[in-house]
């Protein structure tokens, strides 16, 4: 997919100056004593019928954004809108339907599945809450959905502990299909399996995609497998976002020096394929009491004065190139 | 046999466990061989008995452990004869200490770092516990662990810190031989490499062999030397590093170089169709025939290990 066909595409989610602080209590009384900023004011829209990838380390706060888009997390500020209705504004009742649209499929097929309930059930258990079709329609649409990701229909009388990781993340793939959305967040679909079945699941996901004309946005830490999937990426750090722009200028030219770093750290299987690599000192600062000015300064390369004085703002430098960086 | 120059050389390794469905053929019938300051990387997926390898190396043996034999030959001496006692006075930590899998959540959460690093020098070095800490220090500085993290607890610690504190705990014996299980499989990209440039300035500095056992092939050449691909049970490819990256001879390890995805690839990265065998009922004859694009007639019988030049496999292509 092209840069300017993405750009013709409209939004189907917008999200603006997201917020979400997590109180942490402590004593007796357990009153809040600190915020963990999980998430401090990330704008980012995703096209309809696209990838957006979603890179950073462990927690930046990428699941978080993932979870508050679908108000499994309710937010503490900001707006999610989605087809020009604003989410967070939602009652339970408004919110019931949209739920439909928008689905999950988790990071972990281990612990994400009823181990007591037969994976068919499993599947139509979304049909059930919403009430679609006879429970004779509910389980021909399971059905359906599992052998869409390649399973077959004595699979769904089997119960979860009878799959392998693969199977088990097709089996949540084919749940977050059932109701038939148009948006899923896909929260490390991959990286809790086996590299050789890894590709086996992206490229179901991205059959999906063509076929039901599905849009992502694709959480992963693992940059060479978001490259795969994506149209657009963006990378956050420390709960901001710092970097936003189609997948060839990311990965081509990065602009922010954390996109930098990430890049030049990732193995390449080949022991003779030698890079420079920009190596980052010291581990991400906590999110209790992240640093002033550009939260990354503390680690930067190339850091001046300036930056732990000031946010750099998030800013288009270039047409559909977002980056926050005084450098840049 | 000789073995000159060989660290390690380990023949016809078997570990079983027993279970109420018969036994579980993890490590069945492995042989390598590594030579010192050298680092093996050993692959495959999960389940195909690699963490087993490295507690049968160790004789670190569970309780439904079954039949294990075999010899593992250390500088020349096989420590399959020693006893219990003998084995871990001389062997288990002395020579041959292990950075076990999620060694971030290996450690004690109620005992000071420092004081779980300098345990085995002083059950094993027999110094007192002022010289085992300022040992510990020179450790910490080793892998990069800021000294005074000494009296910090684990939890003090991020993942990255704590793995490191493992690798400092491997260490401080001063074995011939660390292996790795998995050790950077829950961290982060930027930590990772961090780690890996840890164990690369080990193995040039104090002269270190590494037995790494991983699944993330990328990450694992970095480190390696040489490459033994493990599938179902028993080592199907033994390559030096060189010639693995850029011309694996087995199928099962053509598959699994395919399956990594690449940056700024242009080839979709593929997968292996099937699961592998349970190490329960193993097929007859090649165990990846169910799986291979090549299978003929004869994988039906179990191959043989071929030698090509130093490198050995076992497939029928080459017989």
């Amino acid at each position: 997919m092209t840069i300017m066909k993405n750009q013709e595409k409209p939004d189907i989610l917008v999200v603006d100056q997201l917020v979400k602080y997590f109180p942490v209590r402590s004593g007796i009384f357990q009153r809040v004593t600190d915020w963990v900023q999980a998430v401090d004011k990330v704008s980012f829209a995703v096209k309809k019928g696209e990838t957006l990838g979603m890179v950073g380390e462990s927690g930046c706060g990428k699941t978080t954004v993932g979870r508050t888009l679908l108000r499994l997390v309710e937010p503490t500020s900001g707006s999610v809108t989605f087809e020009g209705r604003d989410v967070l504004k939602m009652g339970a009742r408004e919110l019931k339907p949209l739920r439909r649209d928008m689905q999950i499929i988790f990071q972990d097929p281990y612990a994400s599945l009823n181990p007591r309930m037969p994976i068919g059930e499993s599947v139509m258990e979304g049909l059930q809450i919403h009430n679609i079709g006879s429970p004779k329609e509910r389980w021909d649409i399971a059905i359906n959905m599992l052998k869409k990701v390649g399973l077959e229909e004595y699979h769904a009388r089997r119960y979860p502990h009878e799959f392998s990781g693969g199977q088990r993340q097709r089996i949540g793939i084919a749940r977050a299909l059932a109701l038939n959305p148009k948006f899923i967040v896909c929260d490390e679909p991959v990286s809790a399996l086996d590299v050789s079945i890894q590709s086996q699941v992206l490229n179901i996901l991205k059959d999906l995609q063509s076929e039901f004309g599905l849009t992502y946005l694709f959480i992963a830490h693992n940059l060479s497998v978001v490259e795969h999937i994506s149209d657009r990426v963006a990378v956050m750090y420390l709960g901001k976002m710092v970097e936003l722009t189609d997948r060839e200028s990311l990965y081509r030219e990065p602009l922010h020096p954390y996109t930098k770093a990430l890049l030049s750290a990732i193995p390449v299987a080949h022991p003779e394929q030698k890079r420079e690599r920009t190596i980052l000192k010291g581990d991400v600062p906590s999110p209790l009491n992240p640093p002033s000015g550009c939260r990354f300064h503390t680690r930067c390369p190339i850091a001046v004065d300036k930056c732990s004085q000031e946010e750099p703002e998030f800013k288009e430098i270039r047409p559909g190139h977002w980056v926050a960086c005084w450098l840049a | 046999m000789t073995q000159n120059n060989k660290l390690l050389q380990i023949e016809n390794l078997v570990l079983h466990f027993k279970t109420l469905n018969g036994a579980v053929q993890a490590v069945d019938g492995v042989n390598f061989t590594l030579d010192s300051n050298r680092a093996v990387v050993v692959l495959g997926e999960s389940g195909c008995g690699k963490s087993s390898l490295a507690k049968a190396i160790l004789r670190l043996l569970p309780r439904n452990a079954g039949t294990y034999s075999g010899h593992v030959y250390l500088n020349g001496r096989d420590v399959m004869e020693l006893s219990e006692e003998e084995f871990r006075q001389n062997v288990r930590w002395a020579s041959i200490s292990m950075v076990p899998q999620a060694a971030m959540n290996a450690l004690n959460p109620v005992i000071r770092v420092g004081e779980q690093v300098a345990e085995p020098a002083i059950v094993h070095l027999g110094v007192d516990k002022t010289e085992a800490l300022s040992l510990v220090k020179k450790m910490f500085q080793h892998v990069g662990v800021p000294e005074d993290f000494i009296s910090r607890y684990p939890f003090e610690l991020s993942g990255g810190m704590r793995q490191r504190v493992a690798i400092a705990m491997a260490l401080v014996t001063s074995p011939y031989l660390i292996i790795l299980d998995e050790p950077t499989s829950a961290l982060d990209v930027l930590t990772q490499a961090n780690i890996f440039n840890v164990l690369k300035r080990l193995k040039h500095e104090l002269g270190i062999s590494f037995i790494l056992i991983t699944h993330d092939i990328a990450t694992s050449s970095e480190l390696a030397d040489d490459v033994a691909v493990m599938y179902a049970g028993q080592i199907v490819e033994v390559n030096d590093a060189h010639s693995f990256f850029n011309e694996p001879l087995h199928p099962y390890s053509k598959k699994l170089m395919a399956s990594v995805p690449r940056l700024h690839g242009t080839e979709e990265p593929e997968f292996i169709t099937g699961r592998p065998p349970s190490l329960i009922n193993l097929p007859v004859g090649c165990r990846f025939a169910d799986r291979c694009p090549s299978r003929f007639e004869k994988c039906t019988e179990d191959p043989p290990v071929v030698e090509i030049e130093d490198r050995k496999v076992k497939c029928w292509l080459y017989a």
